[in-house]
Protein backbone atom coordinates (compact mmCIF):
# COMPACT_ATOMS: atom_id res chain seq x y z
CA UNK A 1 0.00 0.00 0.00
CA UNK A 2 1.29 3.37 -0.54
CA UNK A 3 1.15 6.13 1.63
CA UNK A 4 -1.33 7.70 0.10
CA UNK A 5 -3.28 4.69 0.17
CA UNK A 6 -2.61 4.39 3.89
CA UNK A 7 -3.62 7.87 4.69
CA UNK A 8 -6.56 7.45 3.44
CA UNK A 9 -9.53 8.57 6.14
CA UNK A 10 -12.58 6.62 6.96
CA UNK A 11 -15.02 9.11 8.04
CA UNK A 12 -15.68 12.19 6.24
CA UNK A 13 -14.65 14.51 9.95
CA UNK A 14 -11.57 12.28 9.67
CA UNK A 15 -11.30 14.08 6.02
CA UNK A 16 -11.68 17.23 6.26
CA UNK A 17 -9.86 17.53 9.55
CA UNK A 18 -7.36 15.90 8.08
CA UNK A 19 -6.62 18.61 4.92
CA UNK A 20 -7.52 21.16 7.68
CA UNK A 21 -4.43 19.95 10.06
CA UNK A 22 -2.19 19.98 6.62
CA UNK A 23 -3.31 23.74 5.80
CA UNK A 24 -2.44 24.73 9.31
CA UNK A 25 1.07 23.01 9.00
CA UNK A 26 1.84 24.11 6.24
CA UNK A 27 1.72 27.72 6.69
CA UNK A 28 3.27 27.09 9.90
CA UNK A 29 6.25 25.81 8.04
CA UNK A 30 5.80 28.78 5.49
CA UNK A 31 5.88 31.55 7.83
CA UNK A 32 8.92 30.24 9.36
CA UNK A 33 11.01 29.89 6.66
CA UNK A 34 12.93 32.85 6.52
CA UNK A 35 13.22 33.86 10.09
CA UNK A 36 14.93 29.66 10.34
CA UNK A 37 17.31 30.36 7.55
CA UNK A 38 18.36 33.81 8.66
CA UNK A 39 18.95 32.60 11.96
CA UNK A 40 20.67 29.50 11.11
CA UNK A 41 23.14 31.43 8.00
CA UNK A 42 23.49 34.35 9.77
CA UNK A 43 23.53 33.71 13.58
CA UNK A 44 24.66 30.19 13.64
CA UNK A 45 27.04 30.31 11.06
CA UNK A 46 28.28 33.55 11.37
CA UNK A 47 27.92 34.58 7.20
CA UNK A 48 27.15 37.73 6.79
CA UNK A 49 24.48 39.24 5.12
CA UNK A 50 26.42 41.75 2.88
CA UNK A 51 28.87 39.05 2.15
CA UNK A 52 28.41 37.27 -1.31
CA UNK A 53 28.70 33.52 0.46
CA UNK A 54 26.78 34.59 2.78
CA UNK A 55 23.25 35.83 1.03
CA UNK A 56 23.90 33.49 -1.69
CA UNK A 57 23.80 30.02 0.93
CA UNK A 58 20.87 31.96 2.80
CA UNK A 59 18.87 32.24 -0.64
CA UNK A 60 19.63 28.38 -1.58
CA UNK A 61 17.86 27.13 1.53
CA UNK A 62 15.45 29.47 1.96
CA UNK A 63 14.10 29.80 -1.57
CA UNK A 64 14.63 25.29 -1.76
CA UNK A 65 12.06 25.49 1.35
CA UNK A 66 9.69 28.33 0.05
CA UNK A 67 9.72 26.63 -3.68
CA UNK A 68 9.04 23.19 -2.25
CA UNK A 69 6.31 24.42 0.06
CA UNK A 70 4.47 26.25 -2.69
CA UNK A 71 4.51 23.65 -5.23
CA UNK A 72 3.19 20.97 -2.78
CA UNK A 73 0.66 23.96 -2.16
CA UNK A 74 -0.13 24.24 -5.87
CA UNK A 75 -0.05 20.87 -7.13
CA UNK A 76 -2.41 19.29 -4.76
CA UNK A 77 -5.00 22.30 -5.19
CA UNK A 78 -4.52 22.14 -8.60
CA UNK A 79 -4.74 18.72 -8.95
CA UNK A 80 -7.62 18.27 -6.76
CA UNK A 81 -9.52 21.08 -8.95
CA UNK A 82 -8.51 19.29 -12.13
CA UNK A 83 -9.99 15.97 -10.88
CA UNK A 84 -13.76 17.74 -12.28
CA UNK A 85 -12.06 17.97 -16.12
CA UNK A 86 -11.02 15.46 -18.14
CA UNK A 87 -9.61 14.93 -21.93
CA UNK A 88 -12.63 13.05 -22.31
CA UNK A 89 -15.16 16.10 -21.60
CA UNK A 90 -13.06 18.55 -23.40
CA UNK A 91 -13.28 16.58 -26.63
CA UNK A 92 -16.98 16.69 -26.26
CA UNK A 93 -17.43 20.05 -25.90
CA UNK A 94 -14.85 20.96 -29.02
CA UNK A 95 -16.56 18.63 -31.25
CA UNK A 96 -17.61 20.16 -34.39
CA UNK A 97 -17.18 23.55 -32.75
CA UNK A 98 -15.81 25.50 -35.75
CA UNK A 99 -12.07 27.66 -35.93
CA UNK A 100 -12.22 30.99 -34.06
CA UNK A 101 -14.92 29.94 -31.29
CA UNK A 102 -13.10 26.52 -31.48
CA UNK A 103 -10.02 27.53 -30.54
CA UNK A 104 -10.78 30.07 -27.51
CA UNK A 105 -12.55 27.06 -26.15
CA UNK A 106 -9.54 24.70 -26.57
CA UNK A 107 -7.25 27.24 -25.37
CA UNK A 108 -9.41 27.74 -21.79
CA UNK A 109 -9.90 24.20 -21.64
CA UNK A 110 -6.15 23.41 -22.41
CA UNK A 111 -5.29 25.66 -18.99
CA UNK A 112 -7.78 23.44 -16.65
CA UNK A 113 -7.51 19.67 -18.23
CA UNK A 114 -5.74 17.47 -16.58
CA UNK A 115 -3.08 16.24 -19.09
CA UNK A 116 0.21 14.83 -19.18
CA UNK A 117 2.49 14.88 -22.23
CA UNK A 118 2.47 11.57 -22.57
CA UNK A 119 -1.04 11.36 -23.64
CA UNK A 120 -0.34 14.07 -26.58
CA UNK A 121 -0.48 11.52 -28.98
CA UNK A 122 -3.94 9.52 -28.11
CA UNK A 123 -5.53 12.99 -27.24
CA UNK A 124 -4.45 14.36 -30.62
CA UNK A 125 -5.58 11.11 -32.59
CA UNK A 126 -8.79 11.26 -30.69
CA UNK A 127 -9.42 15.12 -31.42
CA UNK A 128 -9.13 14.90 -34.49
CA UNK A 129 -11.04 11.49 -35.18
CA UNK A 130 -14.24 12.92 -33.38
CA UNK A 131 -14.00 15.82 -35.92
CA UNK A 132 -12.54 18.61 -33.33
CA UNK A 133 -10.06 21.00 -36.23
CA UNK A 134 -6.61 20.75 -36.60
CA UNK A 135 -6.02 24.53 -35.92
CA UNK A 136 -8.50 23.91 -32.43
CA UNK A 137 -6.86 20.52 -31.50
CA UNK A 138 -3.35 22.47 -31.90
CA UNK A 139 -4.14 25.44 -29.50
CA UNK A 140 -5.12 22.96 -26.73
CA UNK A 141 -1.81 21.28 -27.37
CA UNK A 142 -0.05 24.68 -27.16
CA UNK A 143 -2.59 26.09 -24.28
CA UNK A 144 -1.86 23.31 -22.11
CA UNK A 145 2.16 22.99 -21.43
CA UNK A 146 1.67 26.76 -22.24
CA UNK A 147 -0.56 28.02 -19.48
CA UNK A 148 1.60 25.92 -16.69
CA UNK A 149 -0.13 25.78 -13.37
CA UNK A 150 2.84 25.43 -11.10
CA UNK A 151 4.44 28.89 -12.85
CA UNK A 152 1.33 30.39 -12.06
CA UNK A 153 1.45 29.61 -8.53
CA UNK A 154 5.34 30.47 -8.44
CA UNK A 155 4.87 33.44 -10.32
CA UNK A 156 1.88 35.01 -8.10
CA UNK A 157 3.91 33.72 -5.18
CA UNK A 158 6.82 35.72 -5.88
CA UNK A 159 5.93 38.74 -8.34
CA UNK A 160 2.31 39.31 -7.51
CA UNK A 161 -0.99 39.03 -9.18
CA UNK A 162 0.39 41.46 -12.06
CA UNK A 163 2.02 39.46 -13.68
CA UNK A 164 0.73 36.32 -12.83
CA UNK A 165 -2.09 37.59 -14.88
CA UNK A 166 -0.03 38.40 -17.95
CA UNK A 167 1.20 35.48 -18.12
CA UNK A 168 -1.81 33.56 -18.21
CA UNK A 169 -3.63 36.31 -20.68
CA UNK A 170 -0.19 36.07 -23.23
CA UNK A 171 -0.44 32.30 -22.42
CA UNK A 172 -3.95 31.79 -23.90
CA UNK A 173 -3.93 34.67 -26.88
CA UNK A 174 -0.84 32.57 -28.23
CA UNK A 175 -2.67 29.53 -27.86
CA UNK A 176 -5.90 30.95 -29.67
CA UNK A 177 -3.74 32.96 -32.59
CA UNK A 178 -1.09 30.41 -33.25
CA UNK A 179 -3.92 27.74 -33.32
CA UNK A 180 -5.94 29.68 -35.54
CA UNK A 181 -2.99 30.52 -37.90
CA UNK A 182 -2.05 26.99 -37.98
CA UNK A 183 -5.89 25.68 -38.73
CA UNK A 184 -6.03 28.50 -41.64
CA UNK A 185 -2.83 27.09 -43.36
CA UNK A 186 -4.64 24.02 -43.99
CA UNK A 187 -1.63 21.57 -42.56
CA UNK A 188 -3.91 18.60 -43.19
CA UNK A 189 -1.42 17.12 -45.84
CA UNK A 190 1.20 16.79 -42.78
CA UNK A 191 -0.87 15.16 -40.32
CA UNK A 192 0.06 11.21 -40.58
CA UNK A 193 -2.77 9.63 -43.27
CA UNK A 194 -4.21 6.78 -40.06
CA UNK A 195 -5.25 9.63 -38.06
CA UNK A 196 -7.81 10.70 -40.31
CA UNK A 197 -8.65 7.05 -40.68
CA UNK A 198 -8.73 6.25 -37.52
CA UNK A 199 -12.53 4.87 -36.18
CA UNK A 200 -13.17 5.37 -32.75
CA UNK A 201 -14.17 2.26 -30.19
CA UNK A 202 -17.13 4.18 -28.98
CA UNK A 203 -17.32 3.15 -25.36
CA UNK A 204 -15.76 6.18 -23.73
CA UNK A 205 -14.94 6.07 -20.27
CA UNK A 206 -14.36 9.60 -18.66
CA UNK A 207 -12.06 9.58 -15.82
CA UNK A 208 -13.48 12.42 -14.14
CA UNK A 209 -17.03 10.42 -13.42
CA UNK A 210 -17.53 9.01 -10.64
CA UNK A 211 -14.54 9.86 -8.29
CA UNK A 212 -15.56 11.16 -4.88
CA UNK A 213 -13.49 13.36 -2.80
CA UNK A 214 -11.37 10.90 -0.89
CA UNK A 215 -10.12 9.78 -4.67
CA UNK A 216 -9.64 13.21 -5.14
CA UNK A 217 -7.57 14.17 -2.08
CA UNK A 218 -5.57 10.91 -2.78
CA UNK A 219 -4.89 11.73 -6.12
CA UNK A 220 -3.34 15.53 -5.36
CA UNK A 221 -1.60 13.93 -2.47
CA UNK A 222 -0.01 11.26 -5.06
CA UNK A 223 0.74 14.11 -7.79
CA UNK A 224 2.73 15.82 -5.33
CA UNK A 225 4.97 12.84 -4.63
CA UNK A 226 5.31 11.88 -8.17
CA UNK A 227 6.31 15.71 -9.71
CA UNK A 228 8.42 16.35 -6.65
CA UNK A 229 10.59 13.17 -7.27
CA UNK A 230 10.68 13.79 -10.50
CA UNK A 231 11.66 17.09 -10.71
CA UNK A 232 14.02 18.17 -7.30
CA UNK A 233 17.19 17.33 -9.45
CA UNK A 234 16.03 20.53 -12.31
CA UNK A 235 14.94 22.74 -8.74
CA UNK A 236 18.06 22.07 -7.06
CA UNK A 237 19.97 23.32 -10.00
CA UNK A 238 17.53 25.86 -10.64
CA UNK A 239 18.38 27.23 -7.28
CA UNK A 240 21.91 27.25 -7.33
CA UNK A 241 22.45 28.59 -10.33
CA UNK A 242 19.66 31.61 -8.81
CA UNK A 243 22.04 31.70 -5.20
CA UNK A 244 25.01 31.96 -7.76
CA UNK A 245 23.80 35.03 -9.66
CA UNK A 246 22.25 36.43 -6.72
CA UNK A 247 25.12 36.62 -4.88
CA UNK A 248 28.13 36.64 -7.39
CA UNK A 249 27.04 38.42 -10.44
CA UNK A 250 27.97 42.06 -10.78
CA UNK A 251 24.78 44.58 -10.55
CA UNK A 252 24.74 45.82 -14.14
CA UNK A 253 25.96 42.10 -15.73
CA UNK A 254 22.79 40.96 -17.34
CA UNK A 255 21.02 44.46 -17.98
CA UNK A 256 24.62 45.32 -20.12
CA UNK A 257 23.47 42.68 -22.07
CA UNK A 258 20.12 41.71 -22.12
CA UNK A 259 18.27 44.34 -20.46
CA UNK A 260 16.23 47.23 -22.10
CA UNK A 261 18.88 48.88 -23.75
CA UNK A 262 19.64 45.22 -26.37
CA UNK A 263 17.11 44.86 -28.99
CA UNK A 264 17.58 41.80 -29.66
CA UNK A 265 17.26 40.45 -25.73
CA UNK A 266 13.56 39.23 -26.04
CA UNK A 267 14.72 37.01 -29.27
CA UNK A 268 17.82 35.58 -27.76
CA UNK A 269 15.81 35.21 -24.80
CA UNK A 270 13.59 32.67 -26.98
CA UNK A 271 15.96 31.16 -28.44
CA UNK A 272 17.66 30.14 -25.86
CA UNK A 273 14.64 29.22 -24.13
CA UNK A 274 12.91 26.63 -26.93
CA UNK A 275 15.35 24.14 -26.92
CA UNK A 276 16.24 23.60 -23.13
CA UNK A 277 14.11 21.09 -21.36
CA UNK A 278 12.87 22.08 -18.08
CA UNK A 279 9.81 22.79 -16.27
CA UNK A 280 8.64 25.57 -14.51
CA UNK A 281 9.69 25.05 -10.81
CA UNK A 282 13.14 24.09 -12.08
CA UNK A 283 12.93 28.13 -14.61
CA UNK A 284 11.24 29.96 -11.81
CA UNK A 285 14.42 30.56 -9.74
CA UNK A 286 16.43 31.36 -12.11
CA UNK A 287 13.97 33.83 -13.84
CA UNK A 288 13.71 35.82 -9.83
CA UNK A 289 17.57 36.25 -9.98
CA UNK A 290 17.62 37.07 -13.22
CA UNK A 291 15.03 39.91 -12.32
CA UNK A 292 16.52 40.99 -9.22
CA UNK A 293 19.22 41.69 -11.67
CA UNK A 294 17.68 44.51 -13.47
CA UNK A 295 15.95 41.87 -16.72
CA UNK A 296 12.48 43.57 -17.51
CA UNK A 297 10.11 41.33 -16.66
CA UNK A 298 8.59 41.19 -20.59
CA UNK A 299 12.06 39.08 -21.58
CA UNK A 300 11.79 37.32 -18.77
CA UNK A 301 8.08 35.70 -18.87
CA UNK A 302 9.15 35.27 -22.96
CA UNK A 303 11.90 33.28 -21.67
CA UNK A 304 10.03 31.28 -19.23
CA UNK A 305 6.97 30.59 -22.06
CA UNK A 306 9.78 29.25 -24.31
CA UNK A 307 11.55 26.98 -21.88
CA UNK A 308 7.95 25.29 -21.07
CA UNK A 309 6.01 25.65 -24.38
CA UNK A 310 8.01 23.68 -26.24
CA UNK A 311 9.70 20.42 -24.46
CA UNK A 312 11.59 17.76 -27.14
CA UNK A 313 10.29 15.10 -26.04
CA UNK A 314 6.83 16.62 -26.42
CA UNK A 315 7.99 17.32 -30.20
CA UNK A 316 9.20 13.41 -30.28
CA UNK A 317 6.29 12.22 -29.28
CA UNK A 318 3.93 14.09 -31.55
CA UNK A 319 6.18 13.02 -34.62
CA UNK A 320 4.23 9.78 -34.55
CA UNK A 321 1.33 11.67 -35.67
CA UNK A 322 3.03 15.04 -37.41
CA UNK A 323 5.27 15.17 -40.43
CA UNK A 324 8.26 17.13 -39.75
CA UNK A 325 6.98 20.24 -41.82
CA UNK A 326 3.88 20.54 -39.28
CA UNK A 327 6.32 20.38 -36.23
CA UNK A 328 8.61 22.84 -37.65
CA UNK A 329 5.49 25.07 -38.32
CA UNK A 330 4.23 24.26 -35.15
CA UNK A 331 7.01 25.56 -33.26
CA UNK A 332 7.84 28.53 -35.71
CA UNK A 333 4.12 30.56 -35.10
CA UNK A 334 4.43 29.38 -30.85
CA UNK A 335 7.94 30.85 -31.01
CA UNK A 336 6.77 33.75 -33.02
CA UNK A 337 3.58 34.58 -30.65
CA UNK A 338 6.39 34.30 -27.63
CA UNK A 339 9.08 37.10 -29.25
CA UNK A 340 6.16 39.27 -29.81
CA UNK A 341 4.55 38.57 -26.61
CA UNK A 342 8.06 39.29 -24.77
CA UNK A 343 8.43 42.38 -26.95
CA UNK A 344 4.92 44.04 -25.83
CA UNK A 345 5.30 43.46 -22.15
CA UNK A 346 8.83 45.19 -22.63
CA UNK A 347 7.07 48.24 -24.11
CA UNK A 348 4.59 48.48 -21.40
CA UNK A 349 5.40 47.31 -18.54
CA UNK A 350 7.65 50.09 -16.67
CA UNK A 351 10.89 48.24 -15.73
CA UNK B 1 -9.26 -13.41 -18.24
CA UNK B 2 -7.18 -11.10 -20.82
CA UNK B 3 -5.73 -8.16 -19.22
CA UNK B 4 -4.15 -5.57 -21.33
CA UNK B 5 -2.50 -2.40 -20.30
CA UNK B 6 -2.50 0.66 -22.17
CA UNK B 7 0.16 3.13 -22.88
CA UNK B 8 3.38 3.63 -24.35
CA UNK B 9 5.95 2.98 -21.35
CA UNK B 10 5.42 6.13 -19.09
CA UNK B 11 5.75 5.71 -15.49
CA UNK B 12 1.49 5.75 -15.18
CA UNK B 13 1.39 2.45 -17.54
CA UNK B 14 4.46 0.59 -15.79
CA UNK B 15 2.44 1.62 -11.81
CA UNK B 16 -0.74 0.87 -13.79
CA UNK B 17 0.65 -2.81 -14.53
CA UNK B 18 2.28 -3.21 -11.20
CA UNK B 19 -1.17 -2.43 -9.28
CA UNK B 20 -3.38 -4.44 -11.73
CA UNK B 21 -0.48 -7.27 -11.28
CA UNK B 22 -1.18 -7.10 -7.44
CA UNK B 23 -4.84 -6.77 -7.62
CA UNK B 24 -5.09 -10.12 -9.81
CA UNK B 25 -2.80 -11.81 -7.27
CA UNK B 26 -5.11 -10.61 -4.30
CA UNK B 27 -8.48 -12.28 -6.01
CA UNK B 28 -6.50 -15.25 -7.38
CA UNK B 29 -7.67 -14.71 -10.54
CA UNK B 30 -5.93 -16.25 -13.93
CA UNK B 31 -5.43 -13.35 -16.05
CA UNK B 32 -3.10 -12.78 -18.82
CA UNK B 33 -1.46 -9.02 -19.64
CA UNK B 34 -0.53 -7.62 -22.53
CA UNK B 35 1.39 -4.46 -22.99
CA UNK B 36 -0.64 -1.76 -26.28
CA UNK B 37 1.66 0.65 -26.99
CA UNK B 38 0.62 1.25 -30.70
CA UNK B 39 -1.17 4.28 -30.89
CA UNK B 40 -3.41 3.64 -33.59
CA UNK B 41 -4.49 0.50 -31.31
CA UNK B 42 -4.59 2.09 -28.13
CA UNK B 43 -6.87 5.48 -29.78
CA UNK B 44 -8.70 1.85 -31.32
CA UNK B 45 -10.15 1.24 -27.94
CA UNK B 46 -11.01 5.05 -27.60
CA UNK B 47 -8.13 5.76 -25.38
CA UNK B 48 -7.06 9.68 -25.29
CA UNK B 49 -5.12 9.53 -21.54
CA UNK B 50 -2.73 6.86 -20.91
CA UNK B 51 -2.30 4.88 -18.93
CA UNK B 52 -5.54 2.53 -19.96
CA UNK B 53 -6.86 -0.42 -18.43
CA UNK B 54 -9.13 -3.32 -20.59
CA UNK B 55 -10.48 -6.30 -19.53
CA UNK B 56 -11.44 -8.80 -22.02
CA UNK B 57 -12.23 -6.26 -24.80
CA UNK B 58 -13.86 -3.80 -22.62
CA UNK B 59 -12.24 -0.39 -21.51
CA UNK B 60 -12.81 -0.21 -17.47
CA UNK B 61 -10.45 2.58 -16.63
CA UNK B 62 -8.21 5.07 -18.11
CA UNK B 63 -6.45 8.61 -16.86
CA UNK B 64 -4.87 7.11 -13.94
CA UNK B 65 -3.58 4.70 -11.97
CA UNK B 66 -6.09 3.83 -9.11
CA UNK B 67 -5.38 2.34 -6.11
CA UNK B 68 -4.81 -1.86 -5.81
CA UNK B 69 -8.30 -1.83 -3.88
CA UNK B 70 -10.37 -0.15 -6.67
CA UNK B 71 -8.94 -2.65 -9.50
CA UNK B 72 -9.53 -5.45 -6.89
CA UNK B 73 -13.52 -3.91 -7.16
CA UNK B 74 -13.23 -3.42 -10.89
CA UNK B 75 -12.36 -6.96 -11.59
CA UNK B 76 -14.49 -8.69 -9.07
CA UNK B 77 -17.51 -6.96 -10.44
CA UNK B 78 -16.19 -7.64 -13.92
CA UNK B 79 -16.23 -11.55 -12.77
CA UNK B 80 -19.59 -11.84 -11.20
CA UNK B 81 -21.13 -10.40 -14.11
CA UNK B 82 -19.87 -13.40 -15.99
CA UNK B 83 -20.34 -16.09 -13.77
Amino acid sequence: MSLAERLRPTTPTRRWVGVGAAALGWLALYEVNLPLWNWVVYDLAGLSPASRLGSGVQFFFYDSIKIALLLIGIIFLVTVLRSFMSVERTRALLGGKREGVGNVMAAGLGVITPFCSCSAVPAFIGFVAAGVPLGVTLSFLIASPLVNEVAIGLLFAMFGIGPTLLYVGAGLVIAVVAGFILGRLKLERWVEPFVFETRLGGQVIDPSAGLTWDDRIQMGVEEVGLILRKIWPYLLVGIALGAVIHGWAPADFFTRYAGAGNPFAVLIAVLIGIPLYSNAAGIMPLVLALHDKGLPMGTLLAFMMAVVALSLPELILLRRVLKPPLIATFVAVTGAGIVAVGYLFNAVIPV
Amino acid sequence: MIIKILGSGCTNCVNLERVTRQAVADLGIDAQFEKVTDYPAIIGYDVMSTPGLVVDEKVVLSGRVPTVAKVRDLLESLTSIST
